[in-house]
């Protein structure tokens, strides 16, 4: 197994009183080629979990448990190995691409600058390799488009490049956190063609982090339901989908668009049972 | 293509007839502005030059001049050193943030609560007057002012994800101020540098008003003010050019500074 969380509990430190406890024991495994869709609605700690497979939790937050990477614990690294580990390792998709993407930066040397940072290569050898990448998240007229500022693009586009800033190093991990949740419904299926591509093509392993079932359906072979911190339910996506062993599941389920639950032949519970 | 605010126009009109002005001091003045000419003394506009001449007869356009050098190289020589100083403080205060950052803005807090005038006699008193004692004294007053403003404007580029992602690229906090924060609050503080030196060129007046400013005979709109006080009912015209010339000075900064706030933030042009 690539990627090996064990009992992960993550508490944030008050300012006076106890801890708070906001992720109560996941564990999951991922391997290479592999896409785990982590599903569940606000506040239900998929965010913290994923800051903390990449150790970029705020100074509040005390990780507990285990987060083995390739057979090392992260959890346990010290800051300067680990600084060496993300990026060229671990890659990171944000949600909102208007954020992701710094406005007083080509986005050329965006993504050139996490090469240069991590491989002793010249300026120009980054500029081709960025070129190169922003072809294959099928950025159109990328030659042109390399000398762009972020808000000369769309948000379609501008997801593209934060995709291509998450592969320049070629990860083994790329955790997505809503991908796309602020694109619109085409766009959204062109990039979750290329995110479903890339981890074919190149064998990483994926994470997609979401709280649209329609998304996971369509990308995860596995999918983790998670309330409050809890696992709720884990297993082929497939399986959870169409057969939900937990009442949660269910209720995400059938909080779908009718029209969007027809596609997956599930029969929601009826009112009035308890979820 | 953005229109351009008139503030600006306006603002960035009188400040370049401003610069050139006191550039223009250095090498040409009608007069030589320090020269007695004690037959011209307390005349009036037209009779005793453009803007009349003072009690000793020195012509007021020329003096105005060269004050206007004397008053740009205080005010932009306070926001070198109060600007560096506080832009740094703010920006490390909102890289570090815990205990350091608290520490920061609390001295802050207390540079702010001394009025420039006071520190000015304060530092008279340990240095000495002249022209260095009202730098040091305007740049104290602008430090916590810059502090202040890159602080807030740094913390809300630092939420942003694309600081996240320079973290996790394994970038440190100097790496990630000087080539992601400063670039993305350049605007802020380009803005804050036009309105402060509008406010250091009054303190500057303020200051020389009362004697603590650059010594005589170099020319100074504060000190010409405080000459012309006495002849306030024979010579009005005395009082007029360097008061204005005060006026406009900051009124121009100010809707310089306004203008440039306008044109890079869209949010609040619309609101207004």
């Amino acid at each position: 197994m690539m990627l090996n969380i064990r009992d992960l509990r993550v508490s944030f430190q008050n300012e006076s009183g106890s801890p708070t406890e906001v992720v109560h024991g996941i564990s999951l495994s991922l391997d290479k080629g592999e896409t785990l869709g982590i599903v569940g609605e606000s506040g239900s700690g998929k965010s913290v979990l994923s800051l903390a497979t990449i150790g970029l939790l705020p100074k509040t937050a005390k990780p507990t448990g285990e987060i083995l990477f390739n057979g090392d614990d992260l959890l346990k690294m010290p800051e300067k190995r680990l600084s060496q580990l993300r990026g060229s390792k671990i890659g990171m998709i944000f949600q909102e691409p208007m954020t992701a993407l710094n406005p007083a930066m080509r986005v050329g040397n965006q993504i050139a600058e996490g090469l240069r940072l991590h491989r002793s290569i010249s300026r120009a050898e980054a500029q081709a390799e960025a070129l190169r990448l922003l072809d294959m998240v099928q950025i159109p007229d990328a030659k042109r488009r390399i000398e762009s500022y972020p808000h000369e693009m769309s948000g379609g586009q501008r997801q593209r490049v934060g995709i291509a800033i998450a592969l320049a190093l070629k990860p083994d991990l790329l955790i997505a956190d809503e991908p796309t949740t602020a694109l619109d419904v085409t766009v959204q299926a062109e990039i979750l063609d290329i995110l479903d591509d890339l981890v074919s093509e190149l064998g990483i392993a994926l994470i997609l982090i979401s709280h649209d079932l329609g998304v996971i359906a369509r990308i995860a072979d596995r999918t983790l339901v998670m309330y409050r911190g809890n696992e709720m339910e884990q297993g082929e996506t497939e399986r959870v989908l169409r057969q939900p062993g937990h009442d949660y599941t269910r209720k995400l389920l059938s909080a779908l668009p009718r029209r969007a639950r027809a596609g997956l032949d599930f029969t929601p519970p009826a009112p009035g049972e308890a979820p | 293509m953005k229109k351009i605010p008139l503030a600006l126009i306006i603002g960035g009109s009188i400040t370049a007839v401003l610069v050139t002005a006191a550039i223009l001091s250095r090498f040409w003045t009608p007069v030589d502005p320090t020269a007695i000419n004690i037959p011209n003394r307390l005349k009036g506009p037209g009779v005793g030059g453009i803007l009349g001449a003072d009690h000793f007869g020195r012509d007021e356009l020329s003096m105005i001049m060269a004050g206007a050098w004397t008053s740009l190289g205080i005010a932009f020589s306070a926001i070198a050193i109060g600007g560096t100083a506080g832009t740094v403080l703010g920006v490390a205060a909102a890289a570090r943030r815990g205990r350091f950052e608290a520490l920061v803005m609390r001295f802050n807090d207390v540079l702010f609560a001394f009025p420039p005038v006071l520190s000015a006699i304060l530092l008279a008193a340990i240095l000495g007057g002249g022209p260095l004692t009202t730098i040091v004294a305007i740049a104290l007053f602008m430090i916590p002012v810059f502090a202040r403003v890159t602080r807030s404007a740094a913390l809300q580029i630092w939420a942003r994800d694309y600081i996240l992602a320079a973290r996790m690229a394994g970038k440190g906090g100097t790496r990630i101020t000087v080539e992601h924060v400063i670039p993305n609050i350049a605007a802020q503080i380009i803005v804050q540098i036009a309105i402060q030196t509008g406010l250091g060129i009054l303190t500057e007046a303020g200051l020389s008003f009362l004697g603590l400013g650059v010594a005589p005979p170099t020319p100074s709109w504060g000190r010409m003010l405080a000459d012309a006080q006495t002849y306030l009912s024979t010579a009005p015209h005395m009082v007029l050019a360097p008061g204005l010339a005060i006026c406009i000075a900051v009124l121009g900064l100010n809707l310089l500074g306004d203008g440039l706030r306008d044109l890079t933030d869209p949010r609040r042009r619309q609101a207004t």
